[in-house]
């Protein structure tokens, strides 16, 4: 989905808050919920990529306004009741107030038929693909243009694994692009690599 | 008379909703706490940037290392007695040169090879580096304290797939006949990261 989380080359935003020897956490609650989730990830409740996708579904203000944590907390809860472990009225008369969720997911997808098996060094072009579910190619390179340089393993194929749909493992491809493709004059010169799955490429024309 | 259940509920805090998804848990018997404890623990002194640097210092010194390292790095990582995740397939090691420079971002959410560089510190995952570092790389590394030289090529990594990426730093000058140990302690997460050179 063209969602908030899709932030690659969105513009206004100002310095990166960096600090020396940054902290992971802040707050105690912090790390709880990120153990809370990756317990759920291990009980079989929910996977990441489901994990992922209901974050992605936070309302775009929600999404925004909220904390890292508080994203992880929202996705947590979202999933755990959707899978019916637990409702929002027994999460909001223990919280002792509202708990908001993220909104519903859209349908996802299999892989696509036409794809092939590429190699390092093949020019490709990511499909204009627009989808209404999970998907991990982020808007900044859709249509554009590259060259793979590297290959992985196969993988789960986030567009189906995000919604508990039966899909074949693809590779990925690390696809370079130019920045000056991606964003014309209007980005610094370097390459810009992409770990992009097979069902979102095409060999270049 | 207003209309009680119209009335909107302010929402909890954070610390409220997370107390109520813990005890939920603890009622249905999947014991939180107990996993709370190992989290804590794998987080605190498992998952350290230290591992990442014993990687480097390694690669630096054992030639033969280093190209097993690059032919297939979550195997590599093995011969040091490290591990990462089952859904961490693959981890490509970047090598920085004097004319190159990495560095690795997520800009859908805040994947990293945190079992090896650590867990991401909170600017990588606030939506400023997410936004930006893709597209004014070299802008955003200078005002993090990166000055590169004009000619120095930059090579920016998504983070998009259950690929993993870590840098390999360029070793210092003046370090000839460093044990490794020695030279594990100038390897920081930063420069894991490739926002810093050391």
């Amino acid at each position: 989905m063209d969602g908030m989380h899709d932030l690659g080359g969105k513009q206004g935003f100002g310095r990166v808050r960096y600090s020396l020897r940054a902290q992971t956490f802040h707050e105690p609650w912090e790390k709880r919920v990120n153990a809370l989730y990756s317990l759920a990830v291990k009980l079989g409740i929910f996977n990441m990529d489901e994990y992922r996708h209901a974050i992605e579904r936070m309302e775009p203000r929600h999404y925004l306004s909220a904390s890292y944590y508080e994203r992880s907390l929202t996705s947590l809860a979202t999933l755990c009741v959707e899978k019916g472990i637990l409702t929002q009225e027994e999460l909001e008369r223990r919280a002792q107030g509202a708990f908001p969720l993220a909104l519903p997911s859209a349908p996802g997808r299999t892989n696509v038929a036409t794809r092939e098996t590429l190699k390092v060094g093949d020019k490709v072009t990511v499909k204009s693909h627009h989808v209404h579910g999970h998907v991990r190619m982020p808007g900044y390179i859709r249509g554009k243009s590259g060259v793979v340089v590297g290959v992985s393993p196969p993988y789960p194929f986030p567009d189906a694994h995000g919604h508990g749909i039966e899909a074949e493992h693809e590779p990925t491809y690390d696809v370079r692009f130019d920045a000056r493709d991606l964003w014309s004059d209007a980005a610094d010169p370097a390459f810009v690599h992409v770990g992009v799955f097979e069902s979102y490429l095409e060999r270049a024309k | 008379m207003p209309d009680q259940t119209h009335q909107h509920q302010a929402t909890a805090s954070v610390e409220a909703r997370t107390d109520a998804i813990e005890a939920a848990f603890h009622e249905r018997g999947m014991e939180p706490a107990n996993f709370i404890r190992e989290f804590k623990h794998l987080a605190e002194e498992e998952w350290v940037p230290e591992n990442g640097a014993r990687v480097v210092a390694k690669a630096w010194t054992d030639p033969a290392f280093r190209e097993r390292l690059f032919a297939n790095g979550r195997e590599a990582v093995t011969e040091l007695g490290l591990s990462m995740p089952p859904h961490h397939r693959h981890l490509v090691v970047l090598e920085n040169t004097p004319n190159v420079h990495n560095v690795i971002c997520c800009t859908l959410c805040s994947c990293t090879a945190f079992s090896i560089i650590g867990l991401p510190p909170d600017w990588y995952k606030d939506l400023e580096y997410r936004a930006r570092v893709v597209r004014q790389s070299r802008t955003v590394l200078k005002e993090m304290g990166l000055d590169l030289p004009a000619d120095m090529e930059i090579r920016v990594w998504d983070t998009t797939a259950d690929t993993r990426y870590m840098v390999l730093p360029v070793r210092p000058e003046g370090t000839e006949g460093w044990s490794e140990e020695k030279l594990a302690g100038l390897v920081t997460k930063d420069a894991m990261i490739g926002v810093s050179r050391l």
